[in-house]
């Protein structure tokens, strides 16, 4: 049996459809139950999730284009654990992104950049200070900003509040935005997923300013980072979230 | 709070993606069309002006919005640029100027 997908495969269903099994909720391909790469009965715990993964299943054309399910292979690899890593392990490698963070990492030129940097990133790193109450800094230097222990103990504590899935979808984030701050950014709901982008590729913004925008390799990139890293931070509220209606009571 | 805009703006982009999503088939009946109107519908009465729960739903349909436009308009983009596959041999003598023998016996 193939362990691996080919990139693209005709479709071989007429419907999609979702169920309430056991363990969650899963997704019929006609009459089939999908299943993950590795075999497993494809199942997720919240239903708006599944709704979305058979969307996704549904507006497949001709050919699956699995590149472009990108909540999908999410939900696959919480289910699948391919890298085959512990919560503790998913929250270090989370955390340890702290070091290189894309917006604590400044230029000293072109001094138009640097100025650029200190307008767009300064108030996001701000806001993650008070927010967690630690102290982060920015640095021109090499070897990048010197983030206090007390800081990532911080981090790794408020990590841990989430669960094994969230924490898959929290990772997938940050090592798309290459920045834990600008993640967090996204999961608080501070910022939405085209300013995340945006401020995450601030330099190629600012030389797409300067040089001009080549459609086919800038807007190329920028659509599928906004894919990944969207569909990053909806699996997490969707993996996180208890969604109860509160009806409050009408007074006269 | 991320900026959003409008709940109302964010709800017709989403159902035109999803419009755009089944393609033929009538979108009134998937799934994910009676999610999102229900959802909507649900946290539409609010007294209060910062409800909580009606901004996290906002941004939650902001985000899945990104995420159907994103990826329509990666694979628009992957196809004009990048799905053309090999020039046929028609094509290869086409950009220097020269056209294929026509043989009508067949070749050899």
């Amino acid at each position: 049996r193939l362990f691996f997908l080919p990139p693209e495969r005709k479709r071989f269903y007429q419907n999609v459809s979702i169920s309430q099994g056991e363990g969650g909720f899963e997704i019929n391909l006609d009459h089939r139950k999908l299943k993950t790469p590795q075999a497993k009965l494809f199942t997720v715990p919240s239903e708006a999730l599944a709704i979305a993964v058979a969307t996704e299943w549904d507006s497949q054309k001709d050919t699956i284009k699995f590149y472009t399910m990108h909540l999908t292979t999410l939900c696959n690899t919480a289910l699948d654990n391919p890298t085959q890593r512990n919560k503790v392990q998913l929250i270090c490698a989370a955390v340890k992104f702290l070091e290189t963070d894309t917006i604590c990492y400044r230029v000293e030129e072109p001094a138009a950049l640097a100025e650029l940097q200190r307008n767009e990133w300064d108030p996001i790193v701000a806001w993650a200070e008070n927010r967690y109450n630690v102290a982060i800094g920015s640095s021109t230097s090499i070897t990048g900003p010197n983030i206090p222990a007390s800081t990532k103990d911080t981090f790794i504590s408020h990590l841990a509040s989430y669960n094994m899935w969230a924490l898959q979808g929290i990772e997938y984030v940050i090592t798309q935005l290459k920045s834990l701050i600008l993640s967090m950014g996204l999961i608080d709901r501070h910022i939405t997923v085209e300013k995340a982008v945006l401020l995450s590729r601030l330099e190629e913004e600012y030389q797409i300013q300067r040089w001009g925008s080549v459609e086919w390799a800038h807007d190329y990139d920028l659509c599928e980072l906004r894919a990944r890293a969207a569909a990053g931070t909806l699996f997490v509220h969707l993996c996180s979230e208890s969604s109860t209606v509160k009806h409050k009571l009408l007074q006269d | 709070m991320a900026a959003l805009g409008s709940p109302l703006r964010t709800l017709r982009g989403l159902l035109r993606e999803l419009r755009h999503a089944s393609a033929g088939r009538p979108y009134r009946d998937t799934p994910a069309y009676q999610h999102v109107m229900a959802a909507f519908r649900a946290h539409r009465v609010t007294s209060e002006k910062l409800c909580r729960a009606q901004q996290e739903l906002h941004f939650q349909a902001a985000t899945y919005l990104c995420l159907l436009r994103s990826v329509r308009e990666h694979l628009a983009l992957h196809h004009e640029y990048h799905g053309k596959g090999e020039r046929s041999p028609g094509e290869v003598a086409g950009l220097v100027g020269f056209r294929l023998p026509q043989q009508p016996g067949g070749k050899g």
